[in-house]
């Protein structure tokens, strides 16, 4: 591959369904640790729930609107079974608890014990039919020069940004109103919160279960744009991304979720071509490296990007340039 | 974060007072005695005794790894996240030296001296070269978190790529013929490990006890500021819990890989089991730490009678959650207000 078709490559996932799925669960997370300082480490679990809801409905009868209920509905109850036992405790308990909880819920589902709901390690496909099928754009392929994409990407990647700026635009309403000020001055010290009297246990779980919806709008527009779900596509190294993401982008900043998932992606799969087309043309030795062993390279570049984040670049991109503005 | 801090110290407190945990061991007692006779009506005395010692063995090894996660959290008020990279550190540098086509084939108790010897030197590498720096640049507690995330993704499939993915034995425990007693069958491999690893647990809490520097661990556990102003080096307490708790997480990651197989993903799995384990006892407390790690390793191993083996860790969240309704500061925990 040549540096030109690797960098249409990376633009072209760059802005595809799946990293607007991610932004989705970013902003979730942005909700969760950007402004109101809860840390949910089972942005995974969230986008199962949303993934498997919406498929396990569909695929024994019920209609689209009915498994977007279901999605939301398991997200609500996810929030609630992990947040009333933690969020009276200290920030760790959450963290722990959902991080734990979502590599759980995933073992569950792949489980011979679930598998006549989930169908195990084979996961779900044909559900996105009734989606799909309210496509107005006609069959064909738009775009220009290699961002090129057929009729129904355009219909997944229209509604996945759609939610994307819609989302983001309620975030930045919301943070405007006095609950958004609360939720910020839980951030910043929830003890001077309680003494003026306001119920901070209340509000952490409100804005838990919010950001959990959008991780679960994530999970049911992954789950739409590949037409199949398996329990492999939500690891814990899913969340990790979405942070990483959000990390890139802005902490609590409005727009840092969307432009740190479109950036993320553009240097992953940037960063994925190079040793792929690397181990093909033989650069890099077989012995060095082969082709599964770009995967896990992945991850540990992700690794290592989030621990630099942190202490290199705090604020992200938004955050610090609004910084040296000042 | 003034405020951050105080609560940081007032939530990990310290380890070793003596008082009287009596609800706590009510609440513990409770709980395994109605999985007991549940287990008991279902599937036997023969069958159930078993299952004790099964899950003796592998509380044992949540308690040794989980140790480390306990002491780490009441001095640093940090909860490690990489933890389960460490345990899988151990594993993986014990099979190399052990088994592995390219290593130097040693005895695997030598493998196992060395491994958890790198696997302290590993975590105090970790604490001196990244979280030291971010602590001291106060960095917000919540991106520590974050940044222990990434470093147990880092860790964890840096293992991966070494290792591959498929799990692997021990050279001299492949095969073993079990010893009877009674109904009960025991590997001798497994008799040695629980007893090495008792024998570890009780020198740690020997250590904390009565040594120096178990002394100064308590006491910055307690209240850092005050250890720092009577002469303790904070620094040095930090890089010490951190070695200890590195060399205890390889060393359960090893007995862990002895009984099972070693895999790239064991120790994160184990990390759940630990976090049921440290919250459950109380987080903040070594003792909290072993009795809830022993604790969790016997509800889960009972829990396979009654329900089928792929939900056990399932159990270890129901039970973690039970607790954290009932009794959130844990066992062993001192009743503190928290959020």
């Amino acid at each position: 591959m040549s540096v030109w078709e690797i960098l249409a490559d990376a633009l072209r996932n760059a802005i595809g369904p799946g990293a607007a799925a991610y932004a989705l669960a970013s902003i979730g997370l942005n909700v969760h640790y950007g402004y109101t300082g809860l840390i949910n480490f089972g942005q995974a679990g969230y986008m199962m729930l949303g993934a498997y809801g919406v498929a396990i409905t569909v695929s024994s009868g019920g209609s689209l609107w009915m498994g977007l209920l279901v999605a939301v509905g398991l997200s609500i109850l996810f929030s609630l079974l992990l947040g009333i036992p933690t969020l009276r405790l200290r920030g760790d308990y959450l963290a722990i608890c959902t991080i734990a909880a979502a590599e759980i819920l995933r073992l569950l589902f792949r489980s011979d014990v679930a598998a006549p709901v989930t169908n195990g390690v084979n996961g779900i496909q044909r559900f996105a039919d009734g989606f799909y099928a309210f496509n107005p754009i006609p069959r064909g392929y738009y775009g220009v020069g290699v961002l090129r994409w057929n009729e129904s990407t355009l219909w997944v990647m229209a509604w996945a940004w759609a939610l994307v700026v819609g989302g983001s635009l309620l975030v930045l309403g919301v943070m405007r109103s006095p609950w958004g000020r609360l939720v910020t001055s839980i951030r910043e010290d929830e003890f001077v919160a309680r003494s003026m009297g306001k119920n901070v246990f209340g509000v952490k779980l409100q804005s838990l279960l919010i950001g959990g919806l959008f991780g679960s709008a994530g999970g049911v527009v992954l789950a739409l744009s590949q037409q199949a779900v398996s329990t492999e596509a939500f690891m814990p190294e899913v969340t990790f991304f979405a942070y990483a993401a959000l990390m890139l982008g802005g902490v609590g900043r409005i727009w840092g979720p969307a432009l740190g998932a479109v950036v993320f992606w553009f240097v992953l799969s940037a960063f994925d071509s190079v040793l792929r087309s690397g181990v093909e043309s033989g650069v890099i030795p077989p012995d060095l490296m082969n082709d599964a062993d770009v995967g896990v390279m992945r991850f540990m570049l992700v690794g290592l990007g989030l621990l630099a984040l942190v202490a290199f670049l705090p604020k992200g991109i938004l955050g610090t340039m609004r910084r040296s503005r000042t | 974060m003034p405020v951050g801090q105080l609560t940081g110290t007032a939530a990990g407190p310290a380890t070793q007072r003596l008082r009287r945990p009596s609800g706590g061991l009510l609440t513990a007692v409770a709980i395994v005695v109605a999985v007991m006779i549940a287990a008991l009506v279902a599937a036997g005395a023969g069958a159930l005794l078993q299952a004790l010692v099964d899950g003796l063995r592998l509380g044992l090894v949540i308690a040794l790894a989980a140790i480390g996660l306990s002491l780490i959290f009441s001095t640093t008020g940090l909860v490690n996240f990489a933890h389960g990279s460490l345990v899988t550190l151990g594993a993986v540098l014990a099979l190399y030296l052990n088994t592995m086509e390219n290593g130097p084939h040693l005895n695997l108790y030598l493998a196992a001296l060395i491994a958890v010897c790198l696997g302290g030197v590993v975590a105090g590498l970790a604490e001196v070269s990244v979280f030291g720096p971010m602590r001291r640049a106060n960095l917000p507690h919540l991106s520590l978190l974050v940044a222990t995330i990434g470093l147990d993704m880092f860790g964890r499939n840096t293992i991966l790529y070494f290792v591959g993915s498929r799990p692997r034995p021990f050279s001299a425990y492949q095969v073993q013929e079990r010893l009877q007693f009674g109904s009960v069958s025991i590997a001798p491999r497994d008799l040695v490990m629980m007893g090495l690893a008792v024998a570890v647990l009780v020198g740690v809490a020997l250590m904390l006890q009565l040594t120096t520097l178990g002394r100064a661990v308590r006491a910055v556990a307690d209240n850092a500021p005050l250890a720092e102003a009577s002469g303790i080096s904070t620094r040095v307490v930090y890089i010490a819990v951190w070695v200890i708790g590195g060399a205890l997480a390889a060393l359960g990651g090893i007995f862990q890989g002895m009984s099972e197989q070693v895999s790239w993903n064991g120790g994160f799995l184990l990390l759940l089991l630990m976090f049921a384990a440290v919250i459950v006892g109380g987080i903040g407390t070594a003792y909290g730490a072993m009795a809830g790690g022993i604790l969790i390793g016997i509800v889960t191993q009972v829990s396979t009678l009654l329900i089928p083996s792929q939900l056990k860790t399932a159990v270890a969240m129901l039970v973690l959650i039970i607790a954290l309704l009932l009794r959130p500061q844990g066992l062993f925990g001192r009743k503190v207000r928290v959020g």
